[in-house]
This record gives C-alpha cells, sequence and structure tokens, in this order.
C-alpha cells in the first residue's frame, strides 16, 4: 500500500512520540541508579545524568552494612513467603465454594454478598487499626499478613477460572469417591495453574509494595518490612551524621547517593519479576473479563 | 433426600469457614466500630467503656478551619485524575494502535507500564530526588534553558498539578493495555467495509475504533465515580510535606495525621465515616450504572 505525505509524517511522528514516552518511564530509574553509583560530589555538581561519574560502589558498601536495612529485608521476605502461602490458600478454599451453581450450595449467593460488600464498604482506618491492636498483632509478623489475607479481587479472578472449568471433571470425580476437599485440590487446583500463578504473583509484588501496614502496626524499626524501612529513609530528611562516618566519605557517600542506592535494591525484586508479570498480567486481564 | 444434601454441602461451609471468619474479624468488626465516631473513645476502655458524646465529634470537626480545604483538595485532584486518567490512556491506545510494527508496539507497552508495579515508596523517592529545585534533574534542565527552578513538591500551584501527572505517569501503561485489548476485539471486517467506503485513517479511528470502544469507556468511566474521594493516599503521603498541606492535604492524609500521630481516634473515625458512607453511595451508584448500561456483573 502506497502511504501519501501526510500518512507517513504521522506514522514518523507517532514513532518519535512512543520512543521519548517510554524513555520518560524508564530514563528516571536509570537516573537514580546512576547517580547511586557516582561519587556525592559528582552528584551534588550536578554532573550526572545516565551514567554514572566517579564510579564508586561506596553507597552500597554503606547501606549493605547498615543492620537496619539487612533486617527489613528479611521481614519483607518472610512476609511474603508467608502472606503469599496463606492468601493463596485462603483464596482458593473461598473460591472454591463459591464457584457452584446455587443449586448445588444454597448458601452460596449470601457467602458471595459477604465477601463483595467488602469492597463496597469499609470501617476506615481508625477501626482496622484498633481490630489489629485489639486482637494483639501489633508488632508481630502476622499484623502484615493477616488482616490483608483475603483479598476479594483475587477470589473473584480464582472463582471465575474455576467456573470456567468443565463440570464433568467435577461430576466423573465424584462418582469416583472423591469429596469436595479432594476435588479441589486433585482436580481444580491443577487444571488452574495460570490463574493461580496470576495471583500468586500479584500478591508477592502487593507484599513487597506494602509499606503502611508496616508503618502503623509496628512500633520498633527493627520490625519494619523494607518498604516501610525505604518510606522512613527516604521522606526524612538526613540519615547520614558526620559522626557516623569519617568526613573522607563525605566527598564519596551523601544522602543523596545511599537514598538513591536503597531506592534501587528496593525496586530489584520487582524489577526481576517484571517479565513474568507482564505475562501474566495479560493473562489477569483476558481472566478478569472472562465473567459469569 | 435432605440428609444427602447436607452430606455434600457441609464441607463446602467448611472449607469458606476461615476466610468467613477473618473477613468477619478484619473487615465487619471495624464496620461496626464506626460507632467509636459518636463516642470519645479511648483505647484502654474500648467500645463498651468509652463515653457516648452523640455528634459532638462532628460538631468539633465543622468547626475545624481546614476541613472544607481538605475536602476540596481530596474531590480537585480525585476528579482531575479520572479525567486525565480517560484521555490519555484513550488517546496512547489509538495511537499505538497505528503501529503496525509488533515488536516495537511489545517494546513500548513494556516500557510504559513499568512504573505501575513499582510502589510510590520507590517512585516517591525517585520523584523527591528529580523534582528536586537545587539539584533535581528536571530543574536543571529548566535552568539550562534560562527558566527559573520549579518546585514542583513544594509550591501550591504547582503540587495538584505534579500529583496528577505523576500519577499518570505511575498509571496510564496499565490503562492503555486495557483499552488496546478493547481495541483488538474490534471486528476488522467493518474497517474493510469503511474503507470501502473511502474512509481515511482518521475517519476510521472516528466512525469504527472510538465506537468499539465505547463500552469499555463507558464502563471505566462509571466505575470511575467510585474514585471521586480517593486521591491516591500513598502517592500524596510520600510527596506531600506541610508546605504544601493547602493544596495537597486529602481526607486520607487527614484522618491518618488526626486518629494515628495526634492520637484523636474519634475525631478522625467520623472523617472516615464521612468518607466511607459517601464512598459507599458512590460506588452502588456505579456499579448498579455499569450493570444497567454496560452489562457489567462483578460476580
Amino acid at each position: 500500500m502506497k502511504l501519501s505525505r501526510g500518512q507517513r509524517i504521522f506514522l514518523a511522528g507517532n514513532y518519535v512520540f512512543f520512543i521519548l514516552l517510554s524513555l520518560l518511564c524508564i530514563l528516571p530509574l536509570v537516573h537514580i541508579f546512576a547517580i547511586s553509583l557516582s561519587s556525592s560530589s559528582a552528584a551534588s555538581a550536578g554532573l550526572v545524568t545516565l551514567w554514572p561519574v566517579d564510579f564508586t560502589l561506596r553507597s552500597y558498601d554503606y547501606i549493605i552494612n547498615k543492620h537496619e536495612f539487612f533486617d527489613s529485608i528479611i521481614v519483607s521476605i518472610k512476609r511474603l513467603v508467608v502472606g503469599t502461602s496463606l492468601s493463596l490458600l485462603l483464596c482458593m478454599t473461598i473460591a472454591y465454594p463459591l464457584s457452584k451453581e446455587t443449586k448445588a450450595f444454597r448458601m452460596r449467593t449470601v457467602y458471595a454478598w459477604i465477601f463483595v460488600f467488602t469492597i463496597l464498604f469499609n470501617g476506615g482506618l481508625i477501626p482496622s487499626y484498633m481490630i489489629v491492636r485489639y486482637t494483639g498483632l501489633l508488632d508481630t509478623l502476622w499484623a502484615l499478613v493477616i488482616p490483608s489475607a483475603v483479598n476479594v479481587f483475587n477470589v473473584l479472578l480464582m472463582l471465575n477460572f474455576f467456573r470456567g472449568l468443565p463440570k464433568e471433571l467435577e461430576e466423573s470425580a465424584f462418582i469416583d469417591g472423591a469429596g469436595h476437599w479432594i476435588t479441589l485440590w486433585r482436580i481444580y487446583v491443577p487444571l488452574s495453574m495460570p490463574s493461580v500463578a496470576t495471583v500468586a504473583l500479584f500478591t508477592m509484588v502487593f507484599h513487597w509494595n506494602s509499606w503502611f501496614d508496616g508503618m502503623i502496626f509496628m512500633n520498633k524499626i527493627s520490625n519494619y518490612p523494607l518498604s516501610t524501612y525505604l518510606q522512613n529513609v527516604l521522606t526524612s530528611g538526613s540519615i547520614i551524621s558526620s559522626s557516623m562516618v569519617n568526613l573522607n566519605d563525605l566527598a564519596e557517600i551523601s544522602d543523596r547517593t545511599t537514598k538513591a542506592a536503597q531506592i534501587f535494591v528496593g525496586s530489584l525484586p520487582i524489577l526481576c519479576v517484571y517479565p513474568f508479570l507482564q505475562r501474566y498480567f495479560m493473562k489477569g486481564i483476558v481472566l478478569g473479563s472472562v465473567k459469569g | 433426600m435432605k440428609f444427602s444434601r447436607l452430606k455434600m454441602e457441609w464441607p463446602l461451609h467448611l472449607l469458606i469457614l476461615p476466610g468467613l471468619i477473618l473477613v468477619i474479624i478484619y473487615n465487619y468488626i471495624p464496620m461496626l466500630g464506626l460507632v467509636m465516631a459518636f463516642q470519645k473513645f479511648i483505647p484502654a476502655l474500648g467500645i463498651t467503656g468509652s463515653k457516648w458524646i452523640g455528634l459532638d465529634n462532628f460538631r468539633y470537626l465543622l468547626d475545624l478551619p481546614n476541613i472544607w480545604q481538605v475536602l476540596w483538595n481530596t474531590v480537585y485532584i480525585a476528579v482531575m485524575k479520572i479525567i486525565v486518567g480517560l484521555i490519555v490512556p484513550i488517546t496512547l491506545a489509538i495511537l499505538l494502535n497505528e503501529i503496525i510494527h509488533e515488536r516495537f508496539k511489545k517494546f513500548v507497552q513494556t516500557m510504559i507500564y513499568l512504573p505501575h508495579f513499582l510502589s510510590w515508596v520507590i517512585l516517591g523517592g525517585i520523584l523527591i530526588d528529580i523534582l528536586s529545585p537545587n539539584n533535581g534533574i528536571v530543574n536543571q534542565v529548566i535552568k539550562a534553558f534560562g527558566f527559573e527552578p520549579i518546585f514542583f513538591l513544594g509550591d501550591n500551584d504547582w503540587f495538584p498539578f505534579t500529583v496528577v501527572l505523576t500519577d499518570q505517569w505511575k498509571e496510564m501503561g496499565f490503562n492503555t493495555i486495557v483499552y488496546l485489548a478493547a481495541i483488538t476485539g474490534i471486528d476488522p471486517t467493518l474497517y474493510e467495509a469503511a474503507k470501502l467506503d473511502g474512509a481515511n485513517r482518521l475517519r476510521q479511528t472516528w466512525h469504527v475504533t472510538l465506537p468499539g470502544m465505547l463500552p469499555i469507556i463507558i464502563l471505566l468511566m462509571t466505575l470511575s465515580l467510585g474514585n471521586v474521594l480517593n486521591a491516591g493516599f500513598d502517592q500524596i503521603f510520600n510527596l506531600y510535606s506541610p508546605a504544601v498541606y493547602e493544596s495537597g492535604d486529602i481526607i486520607d492524609t487527614f484522618v491518618y495525621r488526626l486518629g494515628l500521630v495526634e492520637a484523636q481516634y474519634s475525631v478522625a473515625t467520623a472523617v472516615g465515616m464521612f468518607k466511607s458512607v459517601v464512598s459507599l453511595v458512590l460506588i452502588s451508584v456505579s456499579y448498579w450504572m455499569a450493570y444497567r448500561f454496560a452489562n457489567y456483573r462483578i460476580f
């Protein structure tokens, strides 16, 4: 097909536009990475753009030797493992009964509304905080895991996937003498791996990124997950006091370079799973749109 | 018959029980806890022991000088986000659809929805650095062109716009993909027919692509109605400072400071209750409209 002059100009402009837009999304991250690898004097002189100037690993050296930083990574990993397992388990055990027809499970609609209503209405910050306090979860790992364990959107996603599975599978399992428990774990779950993986990935990202619960439920800094710790560091003024490092170091590292290093370390796990997220993200959209 | 039914159903009740208990404790009890708004709540005394004071907390709130400002900021920022959040992704999806080169299209998608997966803590840290008026790279560029540096996050004239734009920066990729999926679903024969009728690309976009996207546009538009009081706590909390409370303080940040920093639990709950109730009405209306006009059902 022959393109007219106007069309060619439009197409070229379109390509340029999207290249610029892509750069807009990725360059800030590259810039921060470059700053984290530069000396503080180069960074504060404004010499760093997209490539490190006066390359140094001192900022990373500094944050690795900070035990609070290290502790918070451990807390994050713990909440990620415990929280994701718990959420997945609950997601499947809730979605399975709700995926039944009302004929087979008369209370289905009642239960479904009980869960869906939590999307529509909530008690707000203060009562939600109080219940965590009264149930004795403050300053424990459970505070980060239990209140957010049931995610109704994930339940709906899983439920719609379960509903799409052929009824005959379930019937034949029942004929072979399997109960609901076995049918769920031996038939439904293995067949639902795409949506299980989607829910698992998104729950993992949720746990890695969550910071507010850590901030309000944890009193001791040593209990902070990484995101909360980072939030604390990034929005507070100065983290390096001159007594902590000797004066020679100040030319090499500064608040700015060490903050940049911590931003990069905090985003690294997300960048690593990003290719998978992207793949399952499309699946999630497709799954979400297939509704009963 | 009755007995066998019970036998078939009880494992289902049992399966759902743990989740149900958690939702009752951590979602429904806090809803009941909203009665704190009518008390002088003291944590040690609990709901049953605290004194009932009727509407005093609400009266106190109405007398606070900044409450209307907070309310206005919330609605202003949230509505701007909703409008910009419709226009930008729709435009991007239409433009991206014009790109024939599949790998380039994939590349662009990969780039523009990366920020969606990073938290506002990380993005806030990045933005505070690059938007800094002293040595941030954005202001270095502005200064290089001979303009005065702009204090994006510390100037009340700029703060709301910075919030809306950076929110778009994070979320545009995600929403673009949704609209792009809608475009892919349009029947290709419609384009053929339009071409036969002599429509050029622009007219095809206007008469085929846009009408084809309309159902999903209407759906997302109605669903966004539920967000009129959601200006984005995570984002604003990580970007604001006392200097921009005037233009950037929203209901959620206000409740946080009032309730958990100043420990005025009951007053903060009263504000939170106002938000929860209005949101319930808005979300219910939006879901009802989405069901009525777009045949959308949540389950």
